[in-house]
This record gives structure tokens, C-alpha cells and sequence, in this order.
């Protein structure tokens, strides 16, 4: 009985720390976004930049998973950047990625200077956020807007 | 008449794709006048201040939460600044259909509560803020009143700390009266900063 119990709270344990590993969160500027995408493995990217504090990105969170899930092995790359200041790191961000269980590859936006660091994303992006950048080899599309999970495949299969 | 209705057609799509991208105001270009409904009932607009020298307007709302960050400083602008002739002026920019929470209702009980000591419009249609293109909560305009009319000075952030955490802000409002106030143009112009975007009615 004692055995048993041992077992399931080792269990429960190595399960935990799988799950927390997977959602990691990591700190990335924007050199090492554009290296990602430059010389990462996928053919497509879909940059999406979000908030905790923002409602619109909230909802429109699970259609970029499940874009994520189901279009994996046509070597997409779903990448959730947020901006979220970063003293929110540990205090809201990562508790928000393991509570909606995010499966995509999530990051905090590791830059200070906004006057900077908006225009080298995407010069024509006023800062409002949702805002998304669906990249394939040269192809690129930038949208300052909220999606629906038909306009996020819709311009997924335009490129 | 193939060619009068495919032309008809483009004129129409350009309208249409004019209105959805609307462009942002920048510095040296007209600030267009508006007359927008306050929370008091009472319609304002640049005729409602004819002592003023210019006008600090701001897209904000109630709900966003950088907007919520910025509120006291908003308030602290028109305090400081009416007396100077930059009285404040905010207006809503959302739909409040999209965003219910920012309903005229809604803004009359914040304005109330805060004791908002400038004019907090709504923008019915969101006609104003197109044509500002206002893109984000807050989303600031300082307006000087010239010869040549109203004129854009400045379009962006109020300040360079939305956390509210620095020691060492960069005022970039406060900068650019002090400029005007002293008869120069403003060193900045145009600062970029992170929001919430503007609510709309989702397109059928």
C-alpha cells in the first residue's frame, strides 16, 4: 500500500516536471527572433505578439494552438512572443502559460527601448497588439489586428 | 459599361481599403476639428477652449490596461498644462458594441469616479479617430493652434515608462509644450509605444 502511494506521488512528480519543462518560458530580443526564423528547421513561421493583459490576444490565443497542432508536419513554427513587461516573467506570464497549458513555443520579448524595438519588427506597426507576422522564405505578412481562427488559416494558406 | 462599373468597383475598394488602413496623423499636418459628445452631455470641440494655444489629445479608454497605467498621468497633464493654454482632451476610440465596457455609460461612471478634470468624448463611429488614426489606447496628439490652423506637433507615447517603474523617464509631452510654449518645434515628434488596439465591430 505504502509502495503504491510511493509510486504514484513519483509519478505524479516526473509528470509534473515534464509538463512544466515543456512550458518553459525564454527570454528572446529581437537579433535572436530573426535568427530563429532565419535558421530554424520549418518552412513557415507565424510570429504572433501577445499579452497577458490583453483580452483580444487572450481569445485569439487558442486558434494560433491549434494551428500549431494541427499543420505541425507541414513544417510550421507557431511562435508566441509576448510583451509583457518582463518583471511579469515569473509573476504572470509563466503562471498564464502553464494555466491555458500552451503547447506553442512561448517567449517574453526580452527588449527595453520601444522606440527601437517596434520598427525593427515591423516598421509599419503602430504597437497595438494582437499583431502578426506569418513569414515563409521571402513571402511575409504583417497584421495589426485580432484574428479568427478562418482568417489565421486563411493567410496561413496564402503564403 | 463594363469599364464605368469596373471602375466604379475600384473606386469603391480603394474607399473601403482607405478607411480600414487609415493612416496616421504625423507632425506639420492639419489636426482635423471634430465635435464629439462629452460625458456631461455637452458637445466639444477646439471652439469650446478660444484662449487656448493648443490642445493635448488623447485616445484612450477604460479598459485598456496601459490606458489604466496612464490615467493619473493623464489627469496630472491637464493639471498641469490647462492653466499653461494645453488643456487635455480625451476621446474613446472603441466600439462600444466590440467593447461594452467602454460604453458611454461606462465612461460617464469613470469620468465620475476619477474626477476626470478634462472632457472624456465619445467618438461615435469611430469618425475621429480615423481620421487621426488613432491606432491604440493611449495614443497621444499635442495640437498647437498656428496661423496656418491646428497643427500636429507631436503623435505617440506621453512618456517612455507605460510601468510606471523608471527613476529616469523621458517626458516626451511634457518635452514637446515646453518646446512649443518656448516657440520651437518639438526635438521628438514621434515616439511608438505598446497598446491595446482600437476595438471595432467585427466585419460580417
Amino acid at each position: 500500500m505504502k509502495i503504491n502511494a510511493f509510486k504514484i506521488y513519483s509519478f505524479l512528480f516526473f509528470a509534473f516536471s515534464i509538463t512544466a519543462y515543456s512550458q518553459n518560458v525564454k527570454l528572446l530580443n529581437v537579433d535572436q527572433l530573426n535568427e530563429r526564423i532565419k535558421n530554424g528547421k520549418d518552412s513557415t513561421y507565424v510570429v504572433n505578439f501577445w499579452a497577458t493583459w490583453c483580452a483580444p490576444c487572450i481569445k485569439e490565443l487558442p486558434h494560433f494552438e491549434k494551428l500549431n497542432a494541427e499543420y505541425k508536419a507541414e513544417k510550421l513554427a507557431v511562435l508566441l512572443v509576448s510583451v509583457d513587461f518582463k518583471s511579469k516573467l515569473n509573476s504572470a506570464v509563466i503562471p498564464f502559460v502553464k494555466r491555458k497549458n500552451m503547447k506553442s513555443n512561448v517567449f517574453l520579448l526580452n527588449e527595453s527601448n520601444p522606440q527601437e524595438y517596434i520598427d525593427r519588427i515591423e516598421p509599419t506597426w503602430s504597437g497595438s497588439i494582437p499583431a502578426t507576422i506569418f513569414i515563409k522564405g521571402d513571402k511575409r505578412k504583417f497584421i495589426e489586428s485580432e484574428l479568427t481562427y478562418e482568417q489565421l488559416l486563411t493567410e496561413y494558406k496564402k503564403l | 459599361m463594363q469599364k464605368f462599373i469596373t471602375t466604379i468597383t475600384v473606386l469603391v475598394f480603394s474607399i473601403l481599403f482607405a478607411h480600414a488602413q487609415s493612416t496616421t496623423l504625423k507632425a506639420g499636418e492639419q489636426a482635423p476639428e471634430f465635435k464629439l459628445k462629452n460625458v456631461d452631455g455637452k458637445e466639444i470641440s477646439f471652439a469650446s477652449y478660444p484662449k487656448a494655444k493648443g490642445f493635448i489629445v488623447v485616445f484612450t479608454c477604460n479598459t485598456c490596461p496601459y490606458a489604466v497605467a496612464y490615467e493619473q498621468r493623464i489627469i496630472d497633464l491637464d493639471k498641469k498644462f490647462k492653466p499653461q493654454g494645453y488643456p487635455v482632451i480625451a476621446i474613446n476610440p472603441n466600439d462600444p458594441e466590440a467593447s461594452k465596457a467602454d460604453a458611454f455609460d461606462k465612461m460617464q461612471q469613470l469620468a465620475k469616479d476619477k474626477k476626470y478634470p478634462f472632457p472624456y468624448l465619445f467618438d461615435q463611429g469611430q469618425v475621429v479617430t480615423d481620421q487621426y488614426g488613432a491606432k491604440h489606447t493611449p495614443h497621444l496628439f499635442i495640437v498647437s493652434k498656428t496661423s496656418k490652423g491646428n497643427i500636429v506637433e507631436y503623435v505617440g507615447a506621453i512618456d517612455n515608462d507605460p510601468e510606471g517603474t523608471k527613476t529616469e523617464k523621458t517626458k516626451y509631452a511634457e518635452d514637446v509644450i515646453a518646446a512649443l510654449k518656448s516657440n520651437q518645434k518639438p526635438a521628438i515628434t514621434q515616439t511608438k509605444e505598446i497598446g491595446c488596439t482600437v476595438k471595432r465591430k467585427a466585419k460580417a
